[in-house]
């Protein structure tokens, strides 16, 4: 019912990003930047991704689409490894960031985690000023010097188009902020520590249409930056920002090529009924 | 089928009317209980106290002068024991929450904690004997009266640390270890800040408790008579409620010292409500402090 609703009120927005004959990214030669080979995840006994194998390149946007638990977001969380905080998590295969398997003896987690940015579907600013959310990622990765700190809390806030609102009150609690602001100082504070790749969970599905359109020019441009891997349930929002598209059910990819493709062209007939509306 | 629907309107106001003046009588009841009590004893004690009796030794058998040396000793018991307790219990309380797995071991940690809280304070006495005072040779001291003490209010602190701890909302965790902050950063930096207020809750029980008992210090600090101020963590201390319980059952002359006991248990009630009312102060702080620290 919800979904339903929400993709009606999503239908009636209007897009602010114009859309793309062609992706530009689509046209000069790539990098692979991540790489998953087939990737078998177990809840317990519960088989939630079977055998994903999938290329993303670098600085491109990739949106991963399906039905609610078709295992889009499990897949998401496997590049920061957030699967590990879930008990009784299996992982078979490979998962290789800039050629290197994170899943390896050895590979230091948290290192992982400041390479590869993350932002929740739930706004999730801490308890602290403006100010300190962004600084946070700084200190806890061991920086300590004043002005380096500030500079960066000041860009990474102008990166996510949120300085301009903040930079009269800084030292207010985050918490003043509307829900759209705190999303985009959750974004602020993945930035702030330099990521190459940042992992959205549905980072707009909490918001309002107007604080949604903000967040999808955003994307459009960190693209420029960042490798980013989107899960969302809007389809026209996929439409809207990614390169490329990968559908998802059942815990299988079913299909993933550019997102021109998937939307005019799919190959699979549940890709079409899920992106016609016909089901999910 | 003829429905009175006037008629199971009325039965149903009458129930919820009779409902709410039973919750209603007995909330008052309870605190009209506690008013009672704290009427009488102030009704009894207000004459005695003055600044003498709260600064001046007993004297004549302790049925005249003040009870300035277990003002001293209840406070000194108060301050040793947390000292001791919170910590000790903040650690455990994070470690239970934040770090041990679900399983035997946590949920036995557990069931003995709440054990520990179930235990008679008299038990603690002689426990805080055998182990502070004989065993580990403290002697009669406000070092085995605070540690007896501390252990009997450590399951309070633990069980009110994790409580505060499990309030703390989860995207906080998330959202810090997806940064790359070390689980330790995580809990010193986000978590504890944000359930401190709540900690404090156990503070505030732990000195209502730790003021009144008696039993824990009956063998391991109290003093029957000790007309001086202690030098050292290792003398012995008078303490209010046990300066109350001779006073009024086994004192020199009951009768003569009954408004002394009255006034002793008014200056004791007065002590916990101060330091519940600073204790808040300091809740309320912290409470605002998290917001923008």
């Amino acid at each position: 019912m919800l979904t339903v609703m929400e993709e009606k009120i999503a239908s009636t927005e209007v897009p602010i990003i114009p859309k793309q004959e062609i992706p530009a990214s689509n046209v000069v030669e790539q990098k692979i930047k991540i790489q998953t080979k087939g990737v078998n995840l177990h809840y317990g006994e519960f088989h939630a991704l079977k055998g994903i194998t999938m290329t993303m390149q670098e600085k491109t946007v990739t949106a991963l689409i399906g039905p609610s638990g078709c295992g889009k977001s499990t897949y998401l969380r496997l590049f920061n490894r957030m699967n590990d905080l879930i008990p009784n998590v299996n992982i078979e295969g490979y998962v290789l960031v800039d050629g290197k398997d994170i899943y390896e003896r050895g590979v230091h987690v948290d290192e992982l985690r400041k390479n590869v940015g993350m932002v929740f579907q739930k706004p999730n600013p801490f308890p602290k000023t403006i100010f300190e959310n962004v600084a946070y990622g700084l200190r806890v990765n061991g920086i300590t010097d004043k002005n380096f700190i500030a500079e960066r809390v000041e860009r990474s806030l102008e990166q996510a188009a949120l300085w301009d609102e903040v930079k009269d009150k800084m030292k207010k609690s985050a918490f003043e902020l509307s829900g759209g602001q705190q999303q985009r100082l959750c974004i602020a504070r993945a930035l702030a520590v330099e990521p190459s790749i940042l992992l959205m969970d549905e980072p707009a599905s909490a918001l309002d249409p107007i604080s949604s359109a903000k967040i999808e020019e955003l994307i459009y441009e960190l693209k420029s930056k960042y490798t980013i891997i989107i899960v969302t349930h809007n389809m026209q929002q996929a439409g809207r920002v990614s390169d490329h598209t990968a559908f998802f059910y059942m815990g299988e990819l079913i299909e993933t090529n550019t997102t021109k493709e998937i939307f005019t062209n799919p190959q699979n007939i549940r890709t079409q009924n899920y992106i016609t509306g016909r089901f999910g | 089928m003829n429905i009175d629907h006037d008629k199971i309107f009325r039965s149903k106001r009458n129930k919820q009317n009779f409902a709410f003046w039973t919750f209603r009588i007995l909330s008052f009841g309870i605190a009209g209980i506690l008013f009672w009590i704290l009427g009488f004893i102030v009704m009894h004690g207000i004459k005695v106290i003055s600044w003498d009796f709260i600064t001046k030794m007993p004297e004549d058998g302790m049925t005249k002068g003040g009870i300035m040396p277990a003002i001293v000793g209840t406070l000194t018991l108060v301050a040793g024991s947390i000292i001791f307790a919170f910590p000790l219990g903040i650690m455990a309380g994070i470690y239970m929450n934040e770090y041990a797995r679900e399983g035997f071991l946590k949920r036995f940690i557990q069931v003995m904690t709440n054990n520990l809280a179930g235990i008679p304070s008299i038990v603690f006495g002689l426990f805080g004997m055998s182990l502070f005072v004989n065993k580990l040779h403290f002697g009669d001291s406000i070092l085995a009266g605070s540690l007896t003490l501390g252990i009997l209010v450590l399951p309070i602190v633990i069980r009110t640390t994790e409580e505060a701890l499990k309030a703390v909302d989860d995207s906080f965790r998330i959202g810090s270890l997806a940064l790359g902050a070390s689980k330790w950063q995580t809990t010193s930096r986000v978590i504890l800040p944000s359930a401190f207020p709540n900690i404090i809750t156990g503070l505030i029980l732990s000195i209502g408790r730790v003021s009144g008992e008696t039993a824990p210090i009956l063998f391991t600090c109290a003093a029957y008579f000790l007309p001086k101020l202690p030098h050292s963590i290792m003398d012995q201390v008078m303490a209010l409620p046990y300066h109350l319980y001779v006073i009024a059952t086994s004192g020199t002359n009951i009768t003569e010292s009954r408004p002394i006991a009255y006034g002793t248990a008014l200056v004791l009630i007065a002590i916990v409500l101060i330091m519940n009312i600073l204790a808040n102060i300091l809740r309320r702080y912290f409470g605002k402090k998290v917001k923008t620290n």
